[in-house]
């Protein structure tokens, strides 16, 4: 265990979040049991109050897991020095291994909790809560996934040591490495450029289209996934090494440092921010009963503007570190 | 949209408003709330500033250090042996170097006596001269031109003259240094002409760092070599463990502040709740209660965070966190006494503010809830 | 029209201290007149108000208005009718201390994201109308009981609801402010709001503008006339 302030930050809201989450499950539990919308009975009128708290608790939790996916990756930055090898977030990743399936785990609980809240603004607005069994057991889902988030990132931490020999980025995205990093880092900076233009295409045309119906709705969220991984490979293959302007540093993670003026973050949040909205939207529109349609239909194509917006910002963020660089690698 | 914007607007300005008809009540919560985000971040902002100053001391001394070791402990290194890593491959400059401490029972202090390298232009020294560190000065009452006078545990004296006292900016180690010439240190703790303390390494190729000890090692078998890296390893580790130390020791201060927090907010006096029922009678529905209670929390918290962030910021690096130096210093006698290079940091910022706000934002949260739920005909009744 | 059928509120439902205090009312109440709810207290007048004005939830039977089922809405929804159909002017009119009487009347509008210029004009064209010209800026712990009342009147008003909600208007009225509250509500019936009144003082009861009076006992009707 390192003592670290930002380790204790995240462990503090880490643990909130599991009380908050494992209050909320309990009481998801009950609501799924006793939810009788025609009766006036104080039981029921107490499950109709408590859901305006449940709302509010896990949509601050929420808010609050989105800073901590922040936090966690500025922080696994800046410990790099503790550790023998590491020169960036990678090197403290790597430095137990709890790191990145840490990592993994609170990129799939931001999305889940970004679907989940998405689906709480529109049960919010249906006159019969056309949606509270659903939102409910999506949070039977979602804790689970808080829990294990919260466990994965308190054994990492626990896992931690100083003098750690670990191993830094060069080792995971090197052209010649086997493991997928490698693979990735020797993907032909002009073919992985080209995909994900061409995802970013299909998925912002469909992003128009979201409000048409479900099937339109289901693609977008797909292209939206697929662009996400399409996007990660691009940054791999070429979009980093331009912003590096060295042809053989590939790493997702150093893009985040001071030295490259954060540059990352612009890339990444335009990025999380469509994916997210790509996949509520398609979530919504999967389980959005006829009663709610036309509600949904308004939140569908609300977050379809979303990721539309976020799409067009990661293709100009990632034009402008293409065309700014002095680097050259598709001539 | 414009309508949602408006709602908002319209519940801040509520929130302010109630917030200014309390005015004792709020201001007593936003000073204690202040207090525990200026202790806090006294804390963090000077842990991180230390290790900065750390980090950039380390980043002008030599890549590899090269100690020569007897039965394994620190022995002194032979001129030979400097001789025996000339030619190494990527080695820009090989320096031995002559340091050692001096107990001054005079100043009750611990001092460390170095003879400027040769490299070091600008504090070559003649024979008989001196230039002190910041500490010592202060200790010493020196100046430039005044004499220092040093015994050694020999009993051996020797008698100085300060050229210069060294500036203040990285004093965190320079503060209880005495340079002196090479051979006024050599007389002075009776040492052969040939021996050295250690042997600094410099390398041209940082990434070599590694590869150069290994050949080094081989060369000097009898010799520890202690890379920079490593030294700034260790230095990381010991300043963030006692900055987090310290913090974990302050949870305590944080936990009682979140109590009150949460009974401050559920303990609500008979006129605000029947405030609340009010509200909730003519129109007002829960969600809107519930938010112009989170904006009066988030302004609570914005102010006091604020004004603990300030406090803390000017503790650290203006008064040099007077109240925390020993704690978090604590590894010589003679306390540098040197202004920290103010910065702003993100990180830092954001991890005080989810250590602070975010357990008080939690802790009001329910019972927040709790009153904003509230039947509407509850007025009535 | 507010319909109500077989409407009953229980409270502290299951417990050693459940209270029928509503018990199966079947009730019309016309657009555009003024409805007095007669009884003593503890005959669930008001609890049948706080049903009617949307405040409270029945334990059974449904509330309709304008043929809209409510009773069963969510709370959010709930609200919402609550805000469009009724204003509300309370026994002890509920103002909140340390706000302007202006800060009071824009109370039930601040939620709806009403333009703030328009919102201030509003409100004080109706201070203004009930006579309160120099009392819009007053902390309306200055009141007396007569601008007091108003007041609740004018904030009540905010919304242009359609019916018009009074507890016990009376109550905390001296003699000759009833004859000038009792004008106000002729003028509200006369502009086409629907008054709900309870109330047990005969000033009301026998006065000229009501249409229609119900008499309550022990949570039911037992007389409605005409």
């Amino acid at each position: 265990m390192i003592f670290h302030p930002p380790i204790l930050a995240l462990i503090t809201a880490a643990m909130i979040a599991a009380v908050v989450l494992a209050g909320s499950g309990v009481f998801a539990l009950r609501l799924l049991a006793h939810w009788d919308l025609d009766s006036g009975a104080e039981r029921q009128i107490g499950l109709e109050r408590a859901t305006t708290l449940v709302s509010t608790v896990v949509a601050f939790v929420l808010v609050l897991e989105a800073a901590s996916l922040v936090l966690f990756a500025f922080n696994a930055d800046r410990m790099a020095p503790l550790f023998v090898g590491a020169m960036c977030a990678v090197g403290t990743l790597n430095a137990s291994i709890y790191g990145f399936p840490t990592l993994w785990a609170k990129i799939v609980v931001f999305f889940a909790a970004f679907a989940w809240l998405a689906l709480d603004r529109v049960d919010g607005r249906t006159r019969d809560y056309a949606l509270i069994r659903v939102k409910y057991a999506g949070l039977l889902v979602l804790a689970p996934l808080v829990f294990i988030e919260g466990a994965l990132e308190l054994a990492y931490f626990l896992d931690l040591k100083a003098d750690t020999i670990t191993s830094c980025c060069g080792k995971l995205f090197g052209e010649d490495k086997p493991a997928l990093g490698g693979d990735l880092a020797s993907l032909d900076p002009f073919l992985a450029m080209g995909l994900v233009a061409g995802g970013l295409v299909v998925a912002i045309g469909l992003g128009f289209l979201v409000g048409r119906g479900r099937f339109f709705a289901l693609a977008h969220g797909l292209a939206s996934v697929a662009v996400f991984g399409l996007a990660l490979a691009a940054i791999v293959a070429a979009i980093a090494p331009y912003v590096y302007e060295q042809p053989h540093h590939h790493c997702p993670f150093c893009i985040l440092k001071r030295e490259y003026g954060h540059f990352g973050f612009a890339l990444y949040l335009p990025l999380f921010l469509a994916t997210g909205a790509g996949i509520s939207s398609a979530v919504l529109a999967s389980v959005a009963p006829t009663s709610a349609r036309a509600v949904a239909e308004v939140a569908t194509r609300r977050l379809g503007r979303l990721a539309i917006g976020g799409h067009v910002v990661f293709a100009l963020v990632a034009l402008a570190a293409v065309l700014t660089s002095r680097l050259t690698l598709v001539s | 949209m414009r309508a949602a914007f408006e709602r908002r607007r319209h519940l801040l300005d509520f929130a302010v408003r109630s917030l200014a008809r309390r005015p004792t009540k709020n201001l007593g919560l936003v000073a204690i709330y202040a207090l525990v985000v200026f202790l806090v971040g006294s804390v963090m902002l000077y842990g991180a500033a230390i290790r900065r100053e750390a980090a950039v001391m380390l980043a002008s001394g030599p890549e590899l250090t090269a100690q020569a070791m007897v039965m394994g402990r620190h022995e002194m290194s032979r001129t030979t042996d400097v001789a025996a890593l000339k030619g190494l491959r990527g080695v820009r400059r090989i320096e031995p170097r002559l340091w050692g401490y001096l107990w001054d029972s005079a100043g009750a202090a611990n001092y460390t006596l170095m003879v400027p390298p040769a490299s070091d232009g600008a504090h070559a020294l003649a024979k008989g001269e001196a230039i002190v560190g910041e500490g010592v000065a202060r200790a010493r009452r020196l100046a430039p031109g005044k004499m220092l006078f040093l015994v050694s545990p020999a009993g051996k004296f020797l008698k100085t003259k300060v050229k210069s006292v060294l500036p203040a900016d990285s004093a965190l180690v320079s503060s209880d240094l005495v340079l002196v010439e090479e051979s006024d240190f050599r007389a002075f703790f009776e040492l052969p002409p040939d021996v050295w303390t250690d042997v600094a390494i410099t390398v041209a190729n940082p990434r070599e760092v590694a590869t150069v000890a290994e050949k080094a090692a081989l060369k000097l078998p009898g010799h520890r070599f202690v890379t920079r890296a490593d030294m700034t390893r260790t230095a990381e580790a010991l300043f963030s463990w006692r900055e987090g130390l310290a913090l974990a020791l302050l949870a305590g201060a944080l936990l009682a502040f979140a109590i009150l927090a949460f009974d401050k907010a559920s303990g609500l006096s008979a006129e605000e709740k029947r405030e609340i029922g009010i509200l909730k009678a003519i129109g007002w529905e829960t969600r809107d209660v519930i938010s112009a209670k989170l904006f009066e929390g988030g302004l609570i918290s914005g102010l006091a965070f604020l004004l603990g962030v300030i406090g803390a910021w000017t503790h650290v690096f203006f008064f040099s966190a007077g109240l925390f130096e020993p704690v978090l210093k604590g590894w010589a006698t003679l306390y540098p006494h040197f202004p920290l290079a103010p910065t702003i940091d993100a990180l830092e910022i954001a991890t005080l503010a989810m250590l602070t706000i975010v357990p008080y934002m939690a802790a009001i949260l329910v019972p927040v809830w709790r009153t904003a739920a509230a039947d509407p005909d509850a007025v009535m009744r | 029209m507010i319909t109500l059928e077989g409407v009953t509120k229980v409270f502290n439902q299951g417990r050693h201290n459940e209270v029928t205090a509503v018990g199966g009312v079947d009730l019309d109440i016309a657009d555009g007149r003024v409805t007095v709810l007669r009884g003593p207290s503890g005959s669930g007048k008001t609890t049948l108000l706080t049903v009617i004005g949307c405040l409270a939830r029945p334990t059974t039977g449904r509330v309709r208005i304008d043929g809209e089922m409510v009773s069963g809405l969510p709370e959010r929804f709930l609200t919402e009718v609550r805000r469009r159909t009724f204003g509300f002017v309370f026994q002890k009119f509920n103002l909140i201390r340390g706000l302007s009487a202006l800060d009071n009347v824009v109370l039930p509008a601040l939620p709806l994201g009403v333009a703030h210029r328009s919102l201030v004009d509003k409100a004080v064209g109706l201070l203004e109308h009930f006579g309160l010209a120099d009392r819009v800026f007053l902390a309306v712990e200055n009141l007396s009981g007569g601008e007091a009342q108003r007041v609740a009147i004018a904030r009540a008003l905010i919304n242009d609801p359609a019916v018009v909600i009074a507890d016990e208007p009376t109550a905390s009225l001296d003699g000759e402010r009833v004859g000038q509250f009792l004008a106000i509500a002729e003028e509200l019936k006369r502009t086409g709001k629907t008054v709900l009144m309870t109330s047990h003082d005969p000033r009301i009861t026998e006065a000229a503008i009501v249409d229609r009076l119900v008499t309550m006992a022990d949570g039911r009707i037992v007389e409605v006339a005409p």
